[in-house]
């Protein structure tokens, strides 16, 4: 019984002579193995070179700053809230006079960590964001870690350097179905 | 006298860490052309591009555990790796690795020893390296252990029959059975393989067998019999054995392009030698043409290193009812007709075009009985 008309038939016919002596089988193999030994590889030396993994990848987290320096989280909590392992936690500070440059608004987070262990990069958190503040790198993955002390994130490691700022090519949903659009 | 002796024992010398050396690399180029023809990259994190992964490799054997079975024989147990790298490493001495060093007036053959019977040396140790593959199979007391050996064994037995005829051709031909004369006969490009190709083809598959590589590695083949003779073997042991197989595998290279490929010879050696003698003396210019020689061996050497893995990673392994079948329903006749053909064009006068003719008629025959043969059984 033929439930489809994909399979292939076999040739189950007798080999001819040439065909028993193997050669115009073995020859057709190895020119098969000789074009894969010279064409471009699959793999790569991975920790030398990387793969570009898309604008879209969720990888490290960073709290952005704006284009004077100065903080855009304002601790409000809703990452925290919108996070399902419950990964973030937060300080909440007031700033004072003379802070001026360093946090956008009045209130901001003077103690942000996230616990590697428990998150699960699904990047709620930067839909959650009303301030374009938290974002998941798409160039870098969280290293491994050796000991537990490592694993809890605070903002030494999360806030963005302002000498080597994060770009990415999009920055939001309408953004990325833009560029898909785009590539079309 | 002395100083003879001293210059042969440097090249003994010299002969053997190459070949020891050049079968350590063949386990890093095997992996690396098994990465390239699969679309990988390879072992590349030891040294530069990987480079010093024999090293590792050879490190990690030494610290494994030297594992002994309780039933096993222990003598035999222990000496079966050591027969197996011991002959494979023997039948490198008369293998002419290039032409004649001029030193102090005195012309010294680059080879370990100049034997009248070369070739016949080169076959005997062969055989006797079944015996390494046999008592380690033997004394493991373990029976897949054991049923590698005996299949390691008959096949030997059987490609070497249809190899020895083979060899016979070559020899019809430079009536001489040492390996120097074989080779200084093929001078420039007078190579052998144009004389029977037929005869050259037997010999590298037959080659394959001997060394027990793909397509004919049933004495290890893992999906059968864990791992064939070397199952109940660890540590620096079953080094030793992966190592002769490659040693060995350096050695029908080399014989290969000896008979065939007309070794240290290349085209434009006789412009290349006077020029060079003529430009920086006798000696010097002499010595310099030899070392181009060997270099071009090394590199024929390397091209047939490169086909028996290329092999390898391309064919699947043959049953053993088709092994055997073609080791003597077809090498063998084949390479009986082959004789015969190089033979009587050796009679003739013109033995290279008479060779030719000899095959094409052989062919036509064969090709054409075979069709009325089918005919004939079709009508009935």
């Amino acid at each position: 019984m033929q439930l489809t008309n994909r399979s292939k038939k076999t040739d189950k016919s007798d080999l001819s002579v040439l065909e028993k002596t193997y050669f115009p089988g073995v020859a057709k193999g190895m020119a098969i193995t000789l074009k894969h030994f010279f064409s471009k590889k699959a793999t790569i030396r991975y920790p030398e070179e990387k793969r570009y993994l898309g604008p879209v990848f969720r990888g490290h987290h960073i709290l952005k700053r704006d284009e004077a320096g100065r903080e855009r989280c304002t601790a409000c909590g809703l990452c925290a809230v919108a996070c399902p392992a419950e990964a973030i936690s937060m300080v909440a500070a007031e700033r004072v006079k003379g802070e001026e440059h360093l946090y956008r608004e009045e209130k901001y987070a003077a103690n942000y960590e996230v616990n590697m262990l428990r998150c699960i990069f699904c990047g709620l958190c930067e839909e959650a964001c009303p301030k374009q503040a938290v974002y998941l790198r798409h160039d870098k993955f969280v290293p491994v870690f050796t000991s537990r002390d490592q694993v809890i994130y605070g903002k030494d490691q999360l806030v963005e350097d302002m000498d080597n700022r994060y770009t990415r090519d999009a920055w939001t949903k309408e953004d990325m179905q833009e560029l898909w659009e785009k590539q079309k | 006298m002395e100083f003879i002796l001293l210059i042969k024992g440097l090249i003994i010398l010299t002969i053997f860490a190459l070949s020891l050396g050049i079968a350590a690399y063949e386990t890093y180029f095997e992996r690396v052309i098994a990465a390239y023809i699969q679309d990988r990259v390879g072992p590349d994190r030891a040294g530069p591009f990987g480079i010093l992964q024999p090293l590792a490799d050879a490190g990690k054997l030494f610290f494994k555990e030297d594992f002994i079975p309780t039933l096993a024989d222990k003598g035999l147990f222990i000496i079966g790796p050591g027969i197996a790298m011991l002959t494979a490493l023997m039948s490198s001495a008369v293998i002419p690795f290039g032409d004649t060093l001029l030193i102090k007036g005195q012309y010294i053959p680059v080879q370990g020893m100049d034997v009248n019977i070369g070739i016949l040396w080169v076959f005997g140790i062969v055989s006797l390296g079944v015996y390494g593959i046999l008592i380690g199979g033997w004394a493991s007391n373990n029976k897949y252990s054991l049923y590698g050996a005996i299949r390691a064994a008959s096949q030997n037995i059987s490609y070497e029959l249809a190899m020895g005829i083979t060899l016979l051709s070559v020899i019809v031909v430079t009536g001489s059975l040492s390996i120097r004369t074989i080779v200084g006969l093929q001078h420039g490009i007078d190579w052998n393989i144009f004389y029977q190709p037929v005869g050259f083809l037997i010999f590298v598959t037959c080659s394959l067998a001997e060394c027990n590589r793909t397509p004919f590695d049933l004495p290890e083949s893992e999906n059968e019999l864990v791992a064939g003779y070397h199952t109940e073997y660890g540590s620096m042991k079953l080094g030793l054995y992966l190592f002769s197989e490659y040693v060995n595998m350096f050695i029908s290279s080399a014989i290969i392009a000896s008979l065939f490929l007309g070794a240290y010879n290349y085209p434009g050696m006789d412009f290349v030698h006077s020029f060079l003698t003529g430009k920086l003396g006798e000696s010097f210019g002499h010595n310099l043409a030899t070392v181009l020689g060997i270099l071009v061996y090394i590199l024929k050497i390397f091209f047939f290193i490169f086909v028996f893995m290329w092999v390898r990673w391309t064919l699947p392994r043959f049953k053993y009812d088709q092994l055997m079948n073609m080791a003597w329903k077809w090498m063998m006749p084949l390479s009986i007709v082959n004789l015969i053909i190089v033979a009587a064009a050796e009679l003739s006068p013109y033995p290279l075009l008479f060779n030719y003719i000899g095959l094409a008629i052989f062919a036509f025959l064969y090709f054409g009985s075979r069709t009325v043969y089918n005919n004939k059984k079709s009508k009935l």
